[in-house]
């Protein structure tokens, strides 16, 4: 298990390492100079050379890119050229409605498709397994910015159960967290769907290996066998979908949190990109690689602690 | 009364029927051999019992377990017969234990799910069954997981969760079909005594005649999902009334007839019935050389400083094989035999020594074109060829050795009648054979561009033995036509017996024992050839007629 564990912490700080050259070299050789964008088109060479200097983009390559770790580890993520306020500011205030919301969802997602999941594979060829995967197919066929706006009309807008846009923050927690219920429901439906079709195939996969069916010579009922036996087994292919699931709620809302006028990750790094803020662009991509290979590490974990083999392999 | 009685039990999948007017009946402490060949509806009939047949099935008739009518019985109460009246036992214990479950807790789940017990309470009850079956304390804690234990250990867990609350009845699937012999009589010793001192009743089912010999008190045997014949053990044996009885007899004992029927008509009664030494023509011209072949592996560090362990899985062989001669090489799962035959075939490098096909060093660098002059027929046909070719392609893939000669489809068409096949066959694809039909176009296949040796590795291990025979006699027609030269790999040692002129007995990675076969297996000089010669399960001398053991 020790060594299970070393292998994989070496392996994700040599990710680190490679993800954050890679990062740093698609912004340099992107085109569109802060600099220059910052001071409009009309600006003086000398002018935006002397903001060159200041920025220190007119330093080296190398020492631009150790200076970028060095602060990062001490936190230090520099200054956004837009904004002129720290990054680190920046980011930690929309992590502080992007990590809830990416939590919610996933919660939610799980909730909705474990149960259908179980509940499909049981069923399976009757027609309940055909209603859930008929529902699933809706939920990946269908973008989830048609169910935000669905979700707006119906429980905002009609119902007024649920604020219809925009985040109070956290002063309130209760009303902080109504103001995400919505968006986490849309952003979870499709995931749900997805999750549950994997779930159901995993499961009916493992439903018609041998050892289910000693385990119903041993006298234990289909539900038995089926959550005892089956779901454990299961779950590889569902933790891997979660992980990779929960990397995506983090940035990829960006047109959820559009539709529902919330500040978070996404909508943070999208304007970065169009104000060529590079800074910000690549120190928070720089925190979403480092996001999925921490729940990449996570998953890995999991694995072990559903799989013996996996515990003992090393 | 019979503890189980079947009558007139009809299984119905679909419009196919699986089992026609199945009548049985095994009395307490009685042990009842259920003999078959593969889809005869041993299977079938053993689910049928524990209520388990697969969903679809439709099933009349009548199935009475302690008097009491199995069929029909609602889910709940099949539940709580099922372990705590009746024990199962399948086929591959590989497969049948749940791979994230503790073995403690896959007994103990037993116990608590037909009695309200405390998991410490069950998992007590769960160590002294697997003491039971021969998993003692020290060595093999209730924590350890299927993939720490072996074949034979993982049966054994099988066995103490069948018999965990001591049902009336016990049915065991092939229990040891997928074991080495040694490990196999073991087992089998196991689960009659087990049966004999706790008064069980014991269906056992086998494709192997020779198991159901030595352990049954009666035998039935199935064929096409009626029972043909049944009877007690030696009557049976002894005088079977059933022509598809004779058959499974013959096919069981047999030994492929030389080409010209004459030789061996003359011979005495004791004497088998030809001598394969006098019918392959070895030459005397070595054609495969091994020279102390040595095969090391490498093992993962035990710790980040430690120098890797090695494995030598070959240790120095040496042997020669004659042009147009049959060898065997006899060894139990884990002895080498396959590290040494991806060696032969040029596949791994060796590590030391050297292997010599003709004149050419065999090695993964050698040319192709010596490597026409050895072929390969595995075990399991269907997992070597690609489903999606047709079978004219799968059958000329040798020829890329070779260069393909413009008349390669003249080719492919003689390969499939010589093994027996219509040439039109060419156009099907793989899944439209059976397993015999498959194996013989692996022969096709290897037969192609007339290599000088076939290493035929478990060739006929997983086939039935009516279709075994056929396959047997085929290969020998080939090998007096073409002047093959056949290495003879098995785990079976009658099928070697049968077919080979000169047997190795491999254990360990190093060959223990060499010589004629039959004087090898009549006098074994090595202690492990004689443990192996004994833990084979055999038809008692003298049950069976002259003319059903010459074949």
């Amino acid at each position: 298990m020790a060594r299970y564990l070393l292998i994989r912490l070496l392996s994700l700080a040599a990710a680190l390492v490679v993800a954050s050259g890679v990062i740093f070299l698609m912004i340099e050789v992107t085109p569109g100079d802060p600099a220059r964008f910052m001071l409009g088109m009309n600006a003086a060479p000398e002018t935006v050379a002397a903001l060159s200097a200041q920025l220190g983009l007119d330093r080296p390559m190398g020492l631009r890119y150790l200076d970028w770790i060095g602060g990062m580890i001490r936190g230090d993520f520099g200054l956004s050229y837009t904004y002129k306020v720290p990054v680190a500011d920046l980011v930690a205030d929309r992590l502080a409605l992007s990590a809830p919301l990416a939590a919610l969802a996933l919660g939610l997602s799980t909730a909705i498709a474990l149960p259908a999941g179980l509940y499909a594979a049981a069923r399976r060829g009757r027609l309940g397994d055909g209603a859930v995967m008929g529902l699933s197919q809706l939920g990946i066929a269908v973008p989830n910015f048609w169910f935000a706006m669905l979700l707006v009309l119906v429980c905002a807008l009609h119902w007024r159960l649920f604020p219809a846009g925009g985040f109070p923050g956290w002063s309130d927690p209760m009303a902080g967290l109504r103001a995400l219920i919505l968006p986490a429901v849309a952003l979870a439906l499709p995931q749900a769907a997805i999750l549950a079709r994997v779930l159901r195939s995993a499961l009916i996969e493992e439903l018609g290996r041998d050892y289910i069916r000693t385990a119903r010579a041993k006298g234990a009922s289909r539900p038995r066998a089926l959550v005892r036996h089956a779901l454990r087994n299961a779950l590889i292919p569902v933790l891997t979908i979660l992980g990779m699931q929960f990397s995506f709620l983090l940035a990829g809302a960006i047109i959820i949190e559009n539709v529902f006028y919330l500040p978070g990750l996404g909508r943070l790094i999208f304007q970065a990109i169009t104000q060529r803020d590079l800074i910000v662009v690549e120190s928070v991509v720089m925190l979403l690689v480092f996001a999925v290979i921490a729940v990449t590490f996570v998953t890995d974990l999991a694995y072990a602690a559903v799989d013996p083999r996996l515990r003992h392999r090393g | 009364m019979s503890l189980l009685a079947l009558d007139a039990l009809s299984v119905r999948i679909g419009a196919r029927p699986i089992l026609s007017e199945v009548a049985l009946s095994l009395a307490p402490g009685e042990i009842l051999g259920l003999v078959g060949e593969s889809g005869s509806g041993k299977s079938m009939t053993a689910l049928a019992v524990m209520g388990l047949l697969p969903e679809g099935a439709r099933v009349t008739g009548s199935v009475r377990l302690d008097g009491r009518e199995v069929l029909g019985l609602p889910e709940a109460a099949l539940n709580r017969m099922r372990g705590a009246e009746a024990g199962m036992i399948f086929q591959e214990p590989m497969t049948a234990l749940n791979p994230l479950m503790s073995i403690g807790d896959q007994v103990a789940e037993v116990l608590r799910i037909h009695g309200r017990m405390s998991r410490a309470e069950a998992l007590e009850v769960a160590r002294e069954r697997l003491d039971r079956v021969g998993l003692t304390a020290p060595r093999f804690p209730l924590s350890l997981y299927p993939h720490e234990l072996s074949g034979g250990q993982r049966q054994r867990v099988a066995i103490a969760l069948a018999i965990a609350l001591r049902p009336k009845l016990l049915i065991a699937d092939e229990p040891t079909t997928a074991l080495d012999v040694t490990t196999q009589a073991e087992v089998l010793r196991l689960i009659a005594g087990l049966a004999r001192d706790e008064g069980m009743g014991l269906m056992l089912i086998t494709h192997d005649l020779a198991v159901v010999a030595g352990m049954a008190d009666r035998v039935a045997v199935m064929q096409g999902g009626r029972i043909v014949e049944a009877g007690p053990t030696e009557a049976l044996f002894r005088a079977p009334k059933a022509p598809y009885t004779r058959d499974l007899l013959r096919a069981a004992t047999h030994r492929p007839a030389p080409p010209s029927q004459g030789e061996y008509l003359n011979q005495e009664k004791d004497q088998p019935a030809f001598s394969w030494q006098k019918y392959s023509k070895s030459d005397g011209s070595a054609l495969l050389t091994v020279e102390t072949a040595t095969r090391i592996y490498r093992l993962p560090r035990p710790s980040p400083l430690a120098p890797h362990p090695e494995l030598r899985a070959v240790d120095g062989v040496s042997f020669t094989l004659d042009a147009g001669e049959s060898l065997g090489l006899v060894g139990e799962s884990g002895c080498g035999k396959s590290t040494l035959t991806r060696a032969i075939l040029g596949l791994d490098p060796l590590q030391g020594g050297a292997i010599r096909l003709g004149d050419h060093l065999v090695s993964p660098e050698m040319p192709r074109a010596a490597r026409a002059d050895v072929q390969v027929v595995f075990q399991d046909p269907y997992g070597s060829f690609n489903p999606r070719q047709r079978v004219e392609r799968l059958v000329a893939e040798p020829f890329h050795l070779t260069g393909r000669p413009t008349d390669w489809r003249a080719r492919v068409a003689e390969a499939l009648r010589e093994v027996g096949l219509d040439p039109a066959d060419g156009r099907r694809f793989i899944h439209e054979f059976s397993g015999g039909q498959r194996q013989r176009l692996a022969i096709a296949r290897a037969l192609i561009i007339r290599p000088k040796l076939i290493v035929l590795d478990e060739a006929v291990s997983a086939l039935d033995v009516r279709v075994r025979a056929q396959v047997l006699d085929l290969l020998a027609e080939l090998q007096a036509r073409h002047g093959l030269a056949y290495l003879f790999i098995s785990h079976d040692l009658s099928v070697v017996r049968a077919v080979t002129s000169r047997c190795l007995i491999m254990q360990a990675g190093r060959i223990v024992e060499e010589g004629p076969t039959e004087a090898l297996f009549t006098a074994p000089h090595h202690e492990y050839t004689r443990h192996l010669l004994a833990a084979t399960p055999r038809i008692p001398a003298g049950w069976m007629t002259e003319e059903e053991s010459l074949s």
